[in-house]
């Protein structure tokens, strides 16, 4: 795999980050939440700015966008000079002034970063209105022609759109746009591309690298992902509680890291190769699901129109101890299969089997019996648990409900706890007092107290940290063989899937396009979609636990089968 | 969106019959004898019962029910106990000023509340955020007649800016009309401020946390700029909710203050009429403000989608 690495030892010094420590606004006690920030970017770079969530990398963008939070972060030390100008003496108005014109931002969430009551094209005026006089004609004219840049079709249509009339690759480039209008010499992107799907992802990355080729804009590019790292940096800085760890050139970093930190966060990135498959004990199927469809829409007395057909004739089956993997893009459906098979929706056709009990026609008086045989853990931890409830009353719900006696149902909250290797004091506290990992493990514990024999595991590792992603998977793993659950595993992440799953089924458009092991979809994919699902997996050739190239063969297989178009 | 108007307008109308039945019932069901008033303490009960019988007070209720309503699809609201003159005139003649009364308080109140509201959220937790949120407890504890007499007292009485009671309609004399329309409205507007500059507040205060008050943010523009346009136009939709449900305060609001200011609007006349026991008059003003209050929050939820175009019938 080639790294972009390109060097600038003559280039200019554009942005120089230097000493730089921010603390919460008036508490000069309390740990710094920077400390000591140094970095340079050089005119044309793009320098990736990498570790975990709480690392402080937002932080050290917003510090330099002079965004902080007012009255809850300040900057306590240090400069950050832009072309011989230190951001940090500037008075609002002459910061405002910076602003989009020298430096600008791309934030990470493209569905909440614009106005939802404002046409998009005059949101991107609104950066004209701020720093520079135009007649209307040579504004509208400047905004079609960014939009026609950032490759966005009908510009006219688009320039005249609300946000929630674009998808989130559109707003994105809708944002992109509207920080490179006036062609500032940096852009600071925060991890715009975490919230898109991957193809969207690839489109992104390419967009963000052309413009900059062209306008000779300066990156400083905010991720958690190692595969966007490998895929674009030129030189990285690891972040790790407020400090800078290691910088070097991403070549460098990814093949001899030099600090530990990096390496176990190299170590902990999910390979793309699939695990070894194991035997299937061809024990019955504890769920199976044949001809699942799901209809939303079908209008009312007054209006009629086609309906959004979120499930199509989705058929696949589970058995016990088995990992299914379900992968695809947002809107491919994934969920809408999920929330059919608990019966959180109720599914337009198609039957749902429990074991032997067909639970998709069940009304919701008959269905409760069997409602603790498959269990679910979402995907945001932070919003899954009640926040008002001790650990111990979550995790107690279901088992009184289903009439256990209020000593036993304790007890077994204890065990659970230990089960997923949590402190047994963990049973009086609130979820606030937990990280994001910790309360995926609570949500898991949860999940398993009714004992069920399907659980399903809606994106359940999406929102952590690659090495907290890791240790909830071993965890997955481990209850999977103690306890031999099914696990239907809902993803949009190969990575991960390939971790774990024994088989995988793709699904694209509500429809499956692909059901393999996943050693035959990752490994030999079949399916047009698939194949690009994979080839737009950020870093793909490079096994980043092992500092190495991929050995050469398994990238080079999928690359043949690619037809060329 | 048409369909949506008609089958809002449709919704209305079992509203007003549930009104109707209730205003009706209300009345009838209370103690006291109109009749017995009418004719004074000295009548006989000859005289009494021929007064009830011209009335159509002696009949069954129900009949009295199905007559009143039948009038009402006719436009007629009866005629007055009292003064023998049909409901919808009397009315009428007295609509105007509590109209325009109405029309500039809620002018006023948003005026004065909107920015209000906005400073509030934008200093959030300084002295100014405090000072606004105290004035808007003060401004709902206070009742509405104690603000009327402390501030004709203050403006009328010891500064002598103001006059202290009357009316003059605007078409006549506006300079006067203003003059003498001041106080009340203060009067009127002090507890529709308190609400709306607390649900602004609020209600920004949210949106000030959104993402694209960020991006506004980074894209340079002026805090004007990102408070009035980016900010106050997300948080629009609550804040016309409750000037649309404080309505009703208004409505009684304005019963008070006419009284007080010596106003000759529907506000005095309904005082008047609840102390003669005009069984028609309370009825029609009854069914006018619930009316009106429909009709204006009907006006109000049809505006959403102006405000945010997610919105779609």
């Amino acid at each position: 795999m080639e790294f972009k690495s390109r060097d600038f030892a003559g280039a200019p010094t554009l942005l120089s980050i230097e000493n730089l420590s921010v603390r919460l606004a008036g508490n000069r006690d309390a740990r710094p939440i920077l400390d000591d920030v140094s970095l340079t970017i050089r005119s044309g770079e793009t320098a990736c700015l990498v570790g975990e969530s709480g690392s402080g990398k937002s932080v050290t963008s917003l510090a330099t966008m002079g965004l902080l939070p007012k009255g809850v972060l300040e900057v306590s030390g240090g400069r950050i000079v832009l072309q011989d100008k230190n951001l940090l003496d500037l008075g609002p108005q002459a910061m405002r002034d910076m602003r989009a014109s020298h430096l600008s931002m791309v934030f990470q969430e493209p569905m909440t970063a614009l106005n939802p009551v404002i046409r998009v094209g005059a949101q991107i005026e609104e950066v004209l209105d701020a720093h520079v006089r135009l007649p209307k004609h040579e504004k509208r004219r400047r905004v079609l022609d960014i939009l026609d840049q950032v490759h966005l079709p009908e510009v006219e249509r688009i320039y005249a759109s609300y946000p929630h009339q674009l998808s989130g690759g559109q707003r994105q480039r809708i944002m992109i746009a509207m920080a490179l209008i006036l062609e500032p010499q940096l852009l600071i992107a925060d991890e715009p591309t975490t919230a898109l799907d991957v193809t969207t992802q690839k489109q992104i990355l390419s967009l963000i690298a052309e413009l900059q080729e062209k306008h000779g804009t300066a990156v400083l590019f905010i991720t958690h992902d190692m595969g966007v790292v490998a895929e674009i940096a030129d030189t990285v800085h690891v972040m790790k509680h407020g400090r800078i760890v290691e910088q070097a050139s991403s070549g460098d970093l990814l093949r001899t890291p030099r600090e530990d930190y990096t390496r176990s966060l190299l170590r902990a990135v999910p390979s793309l190769v699939p695990r070894p498959p194991r035997a299937d004990a061809g024990s019955e199927p504890v769920l199976q699901v044949e001809g699942l469809m799901k209809y939303y829409g079908r209008g009312g007395w007054f209006v009629s129109r086609e309906p959004t057909k979120a499930a199509r004739d989705v058929s696949f089956a589970i058995s016990r101890g088995r990992t299914l993997g379900i992968v695809g893009e947002s809107g491919s459906g994934k969920s809408t299969v999920a929330r059919c098979i608990m019966r959180l929706i109720d599914p337009t056709d198609g039957s749902i089997k429990v074991g032997d009990t067909e639970i998709s026609t069940l009304s919701r008086q008959k269905l409760r019996p069997h409602r603790r045989h498959i269990q679910i853990v979402f995907q945001d931890p932070f919003r899954s648990l009640n926040p008002r409830w001790t650990i111990g009353q979550s995790l107690m719900e279901g088992p009184l409900n289903f009439g256990q006696a209020r000593g036993e149902a304790m007890a077994r909250a204890r065990e659970l706890l230990a089960l997923v290797g949590l402190p047994e004091d963990a049973i009086d506290r609130y979820p606030h007092q937990f990280s994001g990992g910790q309360r995926q493990r609570i949500a898991i514990a949860r999940a398993i107290a009714m004992e069920p024999d399907v659980l399903v595991a809606d994106e359940a590792v999406s929102a952590l940290d690659v090495s907290v992603q890791a240790q909830v998977l071993d965890l997955l793993d481990e209850l999977q063989r103690k306890l031999g659950i099914a696990i239907l595993f809902i993803t949009h992440d190969l990575r991960v899937a390939a971790q774990i799953c024994d088989e995988v089924v793709v699904m694209q458009k509500g429809r499956i396009v692909e059901h393999d092991t996943a050693a035959n979809v990752l490994g030999n994919p079949r399916n047009a979609y698939t194949r690009s699902l994979i080839e737009a997996a950020p870093g793909r050739g490079w096994d980043f636990a092992n500092f190495r190239a991929l050995p050469s063969a398994s990238v080079e297989k999928t690359d043949l089968q690619v037809p060329t178009e | 969106m048409i369909g949506y108007i008609f089958r809002r307008i449709l919704a209305v109308v079992p509203v007003m019959l549930i009104v109707a039945v209730f205003v009706f019932l209300l009345l009838r069901l209370t103690p006291g004898d109109p009749a017995a008033i009418l004719a004074g303490d000295a009548a006989t009960p000859a005289q009494l019962e021929r007064i009830r019988t011209s009335l159509g007070l002696n009949e069954p209720i129900y009949v009295q029910f199905t007559t009143w309503v039948d009038q009402l699809m006719h436009g007629n609201l009866g005629i007055s106990l009292i003064s023998n003159t049909p409901v919808a005139q009397m009315i009428g003649q007295r609509i105007w000023p509590t109209i325009n009364i109405a029309i500039l308080t809620i002018i006023l109140s948003v005026a004065i509340a909107v920015p209000m509201g906005v400073v509030a959220a934008w200093r959030h937790r300084t002295w100014v955020d405090y000072a606004v949120m105290s004035f808007s407890v003060l401004g709902f504890s206070v009742p509405v007649f104690v603000i009327g007499y402390v501030l004709i007292k203050f403006f009328s009485i010891d500064l002598r800016w103001l006059p202290v009671q009357g009316y003059t309609p605007p078409s006549q004399d506006f300079g006067k009309f203003l003059s003498r329309a001041i106080l009340p409205c203060l009067t009127l507007a002090t507890i529709y401020v308190a609400l709306i500059a607390r649900m602004t507040r609020a209600s920004l205060l949210e949106v000030l946390g959104e993402d694209y008050i960020r991006t506004a943010r980074a894209k340079g523009v002026k805090e004007r700029v990102v408070l009035f346009r980016h900010a106050l136009s997300n948080a629009a939709v609550p804040i016309l909710t409750i000037i649309g449900t404080g309505f009703a305060l208004l409505i009684g609001g304005v019963v008070v203050t006419e009284s007080v200011f010596n106003i000759p609007g529907v506000g005095r006349l309904t005082v008047d009429a609840i102390l003669a026991r005009d069984y028609p008059v309370i009825q029609g003003i009854i069914l006018l403000m619930s009316g009106t209050y429909v009709f204006i929050n009907l006006l109000i939820d049809l505006s959403y989608s102006f405000f945010d175009p997610r919105i779609r019938y």
